[in-house]
C-alpha cells in the first residue's frame, strides 16, 4: 500500500469511529429535514467548475483512490513466508456476484510466477492415444465456452473451526473469488489427445500439475474431467491475472480451489490417483478418531452476511437497512437464503438477487427495518440438492475440531447498538 | 491428418519431453527412479539444504513445516502431522521432495540425494535404521504407520442425509448466548497499517 493509501483508509477509520455512535436515531420514518443549506449544493464545487481527467490519462484504470480500502489483504502469522500462503478477497465491501480480479484472492505454493504466452506449453500424456504438446495459440483456436464458477480454496473459513477467531467476512469467508471464464473444456483436449485406446474410462484419472516449482499435483477423476473441467484463458472478460495463472489455469466447477491449478502445463491420463502431496499431507480431513477423509473435492452449501459485518458496521443509524450477503454450492445452485437476527431462533427467508446458477456465487438482500437493537445475525443456504448449511455444532458433532478444510458452518455477526458487528459463537 | 471428430491442432510430444516433465509417481512405485541412498548421507545433505527451515532433525524451524515427530498425536486435541505421523505413502515424499524441494531452488536435487533425504526423514521418525540402504529395490519395505489412516469422502451417508429438508423457522431453540468471540483473541490485522 502506499502512504496516500495508507491516509485514505486511517481517514476512514477515523470517520467510521466518530459516525458509528452520532448515527444512531437519526431517521425514523420519512425523509430527515435540514436545518441549514449544504454548501455541497450551494456552492459551485470545483468538479462542477473545471476539468476532470482527459480520456488519455489512464490507459488501464484502477478503482478511485476513494476505494483504498477495497483491496486484498493478508494475515502474517498464518503461514510461514508470503510465497507459499493466502490473500484474502475484501468481500465485506463488494455486492452482486463477480469478483473484480484485482482484488480476488491468491493461494500460491511458490509464488506468482511470470508465464508469458509465448514460452507457455501444455502437454497431455499417459494413457492416450497420441501424447500432444499445446501452444497457447493452439488453444484459442479451439471451440469455447463461457461459464461463471466460485473458486473457494478448501482452508477459507478453516481458522474459525476451532472458535471465533479474525474479524472480518474478508478473513473469515475471503478466500473465494466468482469469475466468468472463457475456456475450452478438459473433454475436447482429451479428445484431441484420443481415448480410444485407454479402454473403459470410469475407474480412470487424469493428474494435473502447473509450471510452477510446487507443480500443485492433483489427481481428478476421469468422470469430472470429461463433465465440466475447464481450461481457461480468459477470467471477467480479460486474460487470466498472472497471480491467478497468467495464460492458463483449470476450472473445477463446485470443487475445492486447490485442484483449480494454475499455470497449468501438464494433463497426464492414469489408471489411478498419484496420491501427491496437495491429497495426502495437504486437502485431507482429519476426524476426531484420528482417521482422515480424502478426497473431499465438493465445497458444501454455504452463505454469509457481508453487510453488516465488522469490517461494514451500520453507520447510519436505525431505520431502512439493507442485510446483503452471498450464497454458493458445490452440488448445485442456491435455491433459497434464510436470514436470522437473533442468532437462529427465527428465520425470514432473503431475496436472491438472481436465481443461484449452479456452483456460482449468489447474492442475497433481506430489506429491513433496524430498530437499533442488539442483532445476532446469521445466513442459511439451501441449494437444489434439498442440502441446508449446517452449524458449527453439527459440523464439529461429525467431525470434531481438526479438519482444517471444509468449514461452511453458519456465520454468527453479533451487532451491537451502535452499530458496530464482532465475530462470534453462539449456543 | 486429423480424425474425424478431431481439430488437428498440437503436435506429438516427443520422449525426451514427456521424460523431462512426466515425473509423478504413484503409490505402486510407478515412476520411481533407480538410485539409493542412506540416513548417514541423508544428514549431511539435509544439514546443507534443509535444516535452515526444516531444523536438523526434521523438527522444524518456527512456521516451517516439522516433518518428523506426533506419532499417535492425529486423535488429540492438537494433533502433529508429519511424514511419519500422518503421511500415507513414502512414494508421495519422493515425488514431492524431488518435484518441489528444496524450497526456491525446485527441482535441484539428483535421485541419490532425494533417496539420501527421504531415508534421513523416515530415520528421524523413527521407522528405519540408520544403516538401512532406501533405494528402489528396498522402498516398500519401509511402513508407513498412517498407511490405513485415510477413508474415501464419506460425507453423502453420514452429513448430507441429516442436513437435507424443510429447516426450522420458528421458535428454533429457547436461548441463544454468545459462547465465543472474536475480540477476545484479537489477532485480525490492523487495517490501517495492513497491506
Amino acid at each position: 500500500m502506499s502512504d496516500k493509501d495508507n491516509e485514505l483508509v486511517s481517514s476512514r477509520r477515523a470517520f467510521l469511529g466518530g459516525a458509528v455512535a452520532a448515527g444512531a436515531g437519526a431517521l425514523t420514518t420519512g425523509a430527515a429535514k435540514a436545518q441549514t443549506a449544504d454548501p455541497l449544493i450551494t456552492e459551485i464545487q470545483p468538479w462542477a467548475q473545471g476539468f476532470g481527467d482527459g480520456v488519455d490519462a489512464v490507459r488501464y484504470g484502477l478503482p478511485t483512490e476513494h476505494e483504498g480500502d477495497v483491496i486484498r489483504r493478508n494475515v502474517e502469522w498464518l503461514t510461514a513466508d508470503t510465497v507459499s500462503s493466502i490473500n484474502f478477497t475484501p468481500i465485506h465491501a463488494l455486492d452482486g456476484t463477480i469478483t473484480p480480479q484485482g482484488c480476488a484472492f491468491e493461494r500460491h505454493h511458490s509464488g506468482a510466477i511470470d508465464l508469458k504466452k509465448d514460452d507457455y506449453r501444455l502437454m497431455i500424456n499417459g494413457l492416450v492415444d497420441t501424447p500432444l504438446v499445446f501452444s497457447y495459440a493452439d488453444l484459442e483456436r479451439f471451440p469455447r465456452e463461457n461459464h461463471v464458477y466460485f473458486c473457494e480454496c478448501a482452508a477459507n473459513t478453516g481458522m474459525e473451526w476451532a472458535g471465533a477467531q479474525l474479524n472480518g467476512a474478508q478473513f473469515t469467508h475471503g478466500m473465494i473469488h466468482n469469475m466468468e471464464y472463457t475456456g475450452v473444456p478438459l473433454r475436447t483436449l482429451l479428445e484431441e489427445a484420443g481415448l480410444d485406446t485407454t479402454g473403459d474410462l470410469s475407474g480412470k484419472w487424469v493428474f494435473v500439475e502447473g509450471a510452477d516449482a510446487s507443480s500443485n499435483g492433483r489427481s481428478i477423476p476421469m468422470e469430472k474431467a470429461l463433465d465440466d473441467v475447464l481450461v481457461a484463458f480468459k477470467a471477467n472478460g480479460e486474460a487470466l491475472r498472472k497471480e491467478h495463472g497468467y495464460p492458463v489455469r483449470l476450472v473445477v466447477p463446485g470443487w475445492e480451489g486447490n485442484m483449480w491449478v494454475k499455470w497449468i502445463r501438464r494433463i497426464e491420463v492414469m489408471d489411478g490417483p498419484v496420491e501427491s502431496r496437495e491429497e495426502t499431507s495437504k486437502y485431507t480431513d482429519t476426524l476426531e478418531d484420528g482417521t482422515s477423509r480424502k478426497w473431499t473435492w465438493e465445497m458444501d452449501a454455504k452463505s454469509v452476511v457481508t453487510s453488516p459485518s465488522p469490517q461494514a458496521p451500520i453507520k447510519h443509524g436505525t431505520g431502512p437497512l439493507v442485510i446483503t450477503g452471498l450464497a454458493w454450492s458445490g452440488r448445485g445452485a442456491i435455491t433459497r437464503v434464510d436470514v436470522s437476527k437473533d442468532g437462529g431462533k427465527n428465520w425470514e427467508t432473503a431475496r436472491l438477487a438472481k436465481p443461484g446458477e449452479k456452483m456460482a456465487l449468489t447474492r442475497f438482500y433481506l430489506d429491513t427495518d433496524w430498530d437499533g437493537s442488539e442483532m445476532m445475525l446469521q445466513s442459511r443456504a439451501m441449494d437444489d440438492t434439498g442440502y441446508v448449511q449446517p452449524t458449527k455444532t453439527q459440523l464439529r458433532e461429525v467431525r470434531g475440531l481438526n479438519s482444517i478444510y471444509h468449514n461452511n458452518c453458519i456465520q454468527t455477526w453479533l451487532v451491537r447498538s451502535n452499530g458496530e458487528a464482532e465475530n462470534v459463537e453462539v449456543s | 491428418p486429423a480424425i474425424a471428430g478431431k481439430f488437428g491442432l498440437g503436435r506429438t510430444a516427443l520422449p525426451e519431453e514427456i521424460a523431462a516433465w512426466d515425473g509423478d509417481i504413484s503409490p505402486n512405485g510407478t515412476g520411481l527412479p533407480v538410485g539409493s541412498g542412506d540416513a548417514l548421507v541423508g544428514e549431511e545433505i539435509f544439514a546443507d539444504k534443509c535444516a535452515s527451515c526444516h531444523g536438523d532433525f526434521a523438527e522444524g524451524i518456527g512456521n516451517w513445516p516439522k516433518l518428523a515427530g506426533g506419532a499417535d498425536t492425529l486423535n488429540h486435541d492438537d494433533p502433529l502431522k508429519t511424514v511419519g505421523s500422518y503421511w500415507p505413502y513414502l512414494t508421495t515424499t519422493f515425488d514431492y521432495i524431488k518435484r518441489s524441494m528444496p524450497y526456491g531452488d525446485a527441482g535441484s536435487l539428483p535421485d541419490d540425494e532425494v533417496y539420501a533425504i527421504v531415508a534421513y526423514i523416515l530415520y528421524s521418525n523413527d521407522l528405519i535404521e540408520d544403516d538401512f540402504v532406501l533405494s528402489n529395490e528396498t522402498f516398500f519395505d519401509v511402513e508407513m504407520p498412517n498407511a490405513n489412516g485415510f477413508i474415501v469422502d464419506n460425507r453423502a451417508e453420514t452429513e448430507y442425509v441429516q442436513w437435507t429438508g424443510e429447516p426450522c423457522m420458528q421458535d428454533c431453540k429457547d436461548v441463544v448466548e454468545v459462547t465465543m468471540r472474536a475480540l477476545v483473541l484479537d489477532v485480525t490485522p490492523d487495517q490501517a497499517g495492513a497491506a
